[in-house]
């Protein structure tokens, strides 16, 4: 394996601005790591050689030309595949889009250009993000680097994958309820669901869209900061675009833990949890204690109602969300029909999967008329206790620290046949989404057979640089052990 | 027909009118109308993946507008909710409306019919978004054009208050009128700017439950609405005087045969699945914010139509029908402000001028300076009336000078009694046989000897002089 790989995202900018190394070099790295890799792991749906070497060519032209270059420029990056990049298809995993070519870019992605970032590729994800395994491509199945028989988490397995295989410096996920934070966890990199508004929406093809959030996937917490910040910021496009004071994320980091607060809620370790999970999890909380920080056991009643709720929302949305994929404009058209509703039927019958197809139904029957009440609306009012349950907890702690997933990474069509036991896996993840909250999930400890086992840090609303404080203090403590 | 066979009808109005914004509700492209197909169009009106819609400010100011010229209450708090349907010309296979918490509610218009004024409730006002068009054509089969996708518009919503196609009319041409004077609208029905749903139903006179509705969609002309409903009223009372029971459908107008076709039943009908748009923050206004778009209302028709009534002793009739377009009632208030016969220049605008010029938006080309002179000239006993009338439409078509052509072309009316009594008498020689028959009681032969005696003097005589002195020598001789 190529050394610069294995090189941190911050170790790269200072090799780059050094002169250690070249852009195109770091990227040819990169590409032959793929090459050897891809067969074993499949993170990627499209992978672009020549223009990512291209573009580090560019880069390292500016660099010799004296030229100002932002810290991200040149280091290569997979995003998934359900951000929009002009002229490049976009397939969202989905046979519907598997074609589609956008000709626009999502916000994160002009902002990666103006950092002179190099795309490596688009990665594998469940189809429209929905799903929890990376089984639900209607590509292929997503490896986990860690156990190749094991799923690597979804719906951004291939982001977590991407980055822990070392095919990508860094990877772009998005997180409806886990995206991110699970399959980080699963495969043992950092992963950030950002406050929602942070990050623009727009060009993120949407599949919950009170729920969506971009977020980085990095190998440590610091590359992590430094990716959101390249990517966080006012949107004018984008009307669920907060105007926040714009910070730099890895301003607190190495402050450590000492005097914080730190909430445990009870309902975060219920049944059903492993116990090597819970294990990992509260040891975490023991190293925080032993660096300073105060542990609260708290609890948040409405937490084990979030699951249901975040389940209807979601659908709800998504059945309006991927209406448009009518076969009518772009996308897949079926061969034959007869007329127009035809049309529509074998077209969404043949473009979407199956999972995708179930959550559609869910939602339109929530939505109906005659069922709102007792589904979308019982579901909002739900939303707003969680909420409350949040402020409350953070009125007295300054962090939550929860397990991510009831489990690690579980075997490659275990769970796909059981979409209901897929979905409890996502009960300690939603209620963040629920909540529109930022949480970071990084490593905390392996099982005996060495799958890794991810914590969750969640915070109040904007403390995004709280949590990088707070985890970069864990990892720290962490690597210092071994 | 006012009360066929005992039944009186109910009628309720939607209606959709375009916001002449300059961009469209959600993204920044033109409005405008007529541009070549899908050139004003982007990712965000053409429902691209992962674009997003941003509320356009206007859109809320202008229904604002709206809805305070139409007496309505300004929600502080509104939302915006999808309304799901699968249609080829409907980008994100959702419409971007209002469904619970509409922008303006609560209001009315008055009308004025010969029946008198009546208010016409006005239950709700939202936004929402336009559909494209769909453009059929024999070598390419069904075309999309998204230039009018996002277009923003206004759904006005009457309460069932209308009882007769000459209300329903009336109401169209007053909320028109408003809507014109605010100036959010172009209001122009033969572009699509301004369409109407009818919902109507047909109950015993006397009765106070409503009997099942009809809706027909998208009546672009006022006589199209009149049309509709009264074609709709007669097929539903005789459906029920033949014992049938009417079925809540939606029916299409056909212009052509003047009746009205199913289109769905209600078994067909969708359901929208409404629900907010998780894409959207609701809209909030403050009381400053809605005082401040009030204060920039113009006057509006009635309060027009007030002052005409008072300054200018012209009937309600008159005067709604004087306010009904903006340009007009700016047109008439110059012509009024520079003549001492307002009277007269609103009778010839009502009666002549309104057949020359186009019904949807008035525009007439003589200057109103000229209009006050040619009001005087008639109301000074100058010229006659057919005088008058032949100069109106030679200043309309080559834009004269009245007072100067009287003068040269020497059109003054003769009002010297001797010169039309010496003319009378030459006239009544001429023609014993009509002097004879006047003598028999036949008084319409006093009508020929007038006609000679115009005739005579090139059309100029003053007729009601003429008149006078014409019975006065018929009875002498």
């Amino acid at each position: 394996m190529n050394e610069l790989v294995k090189r941190t995202l911050s170790q790269q900018i200072d090799g780059l601005k050094n002169g250690e190394f070249s852009a195109k070099e770091l990227t040819q790295a990169y590409l032959t790591q793929i090459e050897e890799k891809e067969k074993d792991i499949g993170a990627y749906i499209s992978i672009f050689p020549e223009q990512a070497l291209a573009a580090a060519e560019a880069v390292d032209q500016k660099r010799a030309a004296g030229q100002p270059l932002a810290l991200l420029a040149g280091i290569p990056a997979g995003i998934k595949d359900n951000i929009c990049t002009r002229n490049i298809r976009t397939t969202c995993a989905s046979k519907m889009l598997g074609e589609y070519v956008p000709p626009y870019d999502a916000d994160v992605i002009e902002r990666l250009k103006k950092n002179d970032y190099v795309l490596l590729g688009k990665l594998n994800m469940d189809e429209f993000a929905m799903g929890s395994s990376c089984e639900n491509s209607a590509f292929h199945p997503t490896h986990n680097p860690a156990d190749l028989t094991r799923v690597p988490g979804g719906s951004s397995g291939g982001s977590a994958a991407a980055v822990a295989a070392m095919e990508a410096a860094y990877s772009l996920g998005s997180d409806t309820g886990g995206s991110i934070r699970q399959p980080a966890s699963f495969c043992g990199v950092v992963g950030m669901k950002p406050t929602y508004g942070s990050v623009s929406r727009y060009g993120l093809i949407a599949f919950a869209s009170s729920l969506d959030q971009i977020g980085p996937l990095t190998r440590t917490v610091e590359d992590n900061a430094i990716v959101l910040n390249a990517i966080s910021g006012h949107d004018k496009r984008d009307a669920t675009s907060l105007a926040r004071q714009t910070a730099d994320f890895t301003a607190d980091i190495g402050k450590g833990v000492k005097g914080l607060s730190i909430g445990i809620p009870k309902e975060f370790f219920a049944e059903g949890i492993a116990p090597e999970v819970k294990n990992a999890v509260l040891n975490a909380a023991g190293i925080f204690e032993k660096m300073g920080a105060q542990l609260h056991e708290v609890s948040m009643p409405s937490i084990p109602h979030a699951l249901s709720a975040y389940y209807i929302i979601s659908s709800a949305e998504a059945s309006s969300n991927l209406a448009r994929f009518d076969g009518i404009r772009y996308g897949y058209r079926a061969k034959d029909f007869d007329d127009i509703t035809d049309l529509y039927l074998s077209s969404r019958s043949e473009g979407f999967g199956k999972e995708v197809k179930r959550r559609i139904m869910l939602g339109t029957f929530a939505l109906s008329s005659g069922y709102y009440d007792a589904y979308y609306k019982k579901a909002q009012q739900v939303r707003s206790l969680v909420t409350a349950d949040f402020n409350r907890v953070f009125e007295s702690c300054d962090v939550i620290l929860s397990p991510v997933a009831p489990t690690p990474a579980y075997k490659i069509g275990e769970k796909s046949a059981d979409p209901l036991e897929m979905y409890m896996g996502d009960a300690y993840s939603v209620p963040v989404n629920i909540a529109g909250v930022p949480a970071l999930s990084l490593p905390c400890g392996a099982t005996e057979t060495g799958l890794p086992i991810g914590c969750q840090l969640i915070g109040k609303v904007f403390s995004e640089s709280l949590l990088y404080r707070v985890g970069a203090a864990l990892e720290n403590a962490r690597k210092e052990r071994m | 027909m006012q009360y066929y066979k005992g039944y009186e009808m109910v009628i309720g109005l939607e209606v959709h009118v375009e916001l002449n914004t300059e961009t469209k509700i959600f993204c920044s492209c033109p409005t405008t109308f007529g541009a070549a197909p899908n050139t004003h169009v982007c990712p965000v009106c053409m429902g691209l993946p992962g674009t997003l819609p941003v509320l356009n400010g206007k859109v809320v100011e202008y229904a604002v507008k709206a809805g305070l010229a139409t007496n309505c209450q300004i929600a502080k708090y509104s939302k915006e909710d999808r309304k799901n349907y699968f249609y080829p010309d409907l980008p994100k296979a959702y419409q971007i409306s209002q469904y619970d918490l509409p922008l303006c509610e609560h209001g009315w218009l008055e009308i004025e019919t010969e029946n008198g004024a009546k208010k016409i409730g006005i239950t709700r006002i939202h936004i929402e978004e336009d559909a494209g068009k769909l453009v059929h054509d024999d070598e390419h089969g069904t075309m999309i054009d998204c230039n009018r996708c996002g277009v923003p518009l206004i759904e006005i919503v009457s309460e069932p208050d209308i009882r007769s196609a000459e209300e329903a009319e009336a109401y169209m041409r007053k909320l028109r009128a408003t809507i014109l004077y605010t100036g959010v609208s172009d209001c122009k029905m033969n572009e699509g700017s301004m369409r109407c749903d009818v919902n109507l139903s047909v109950r015993k006179v006397g009765e106070t439950a409503f009997g099942t509705r009809t809706e027909m969609k998208n009546l672009n002309s006022f006589r199209f609405v009149v049309k509709a409903i009264e074609y709709e009223y007669k097929r539903q009372v005789e459906a029920i005087e033949k014992g049938e029971t009417i079925v809540q459908e939606t029916r299409r107008f056909d212009p052509d045969t003047g009746k009205t076709y199913t289109m769905r039943s209600k078994e067909d009908a969708n359901d929208y699945r409404y629900f907010p748009d998780p894409d959207l923050p609701p809209i909030v206004l403050t009381r400053e914010q809605i005082e401040a778009f009030r204060a920039e209302i113009p006057e509006l028709p009635d309060a027009r139509k007030a002052k005409y009534m008072q300054q200018y002793a012209l009937s309600a009739y008159d005067s709604e029908q004087l306010t009904a377009d903006r340009a007009m009632a700016d047109w008439f208030e110059q012509v009024a402000g520079q003549t001492a016969y307002p009277k007269i220049a609103a009778n010839m605008l009502i009666s002549d001028i309104l057949r020359m010029v186009d019904s949807e938006s008035f525009s007439c080309p003589i200057a109103p300076d000229q209009m006050a002179k040619l009001c005087d000239l008639f109301g000074e006993d100058v010229i006659n009336s057919s005088t008058a009338k032949k100069l109106l439409q030679r200043m309309f078509a080559d834009g004269i000078d009245p007072e100067k052509t009287v003068r040269e072309e020497n059109l003054a009316q003769i009002n010297d009694e001797a010169i039309l009594e010496q003319e009378v008498r030459k006239a009544a020689a001429a023609n014993p046989k009509s002097v004879a028959d006047y003598k028999k009681g036949k008084t319409a032969a006093a009508k020929a000897i007038v006609g000679q005696v115009m005739k005579a003097l090139g059309g100029r005589a003053n007729p009601v002089k003429l008149g006078e002195i014409t019975e006065k020598v018929l009875k002498e001789s």
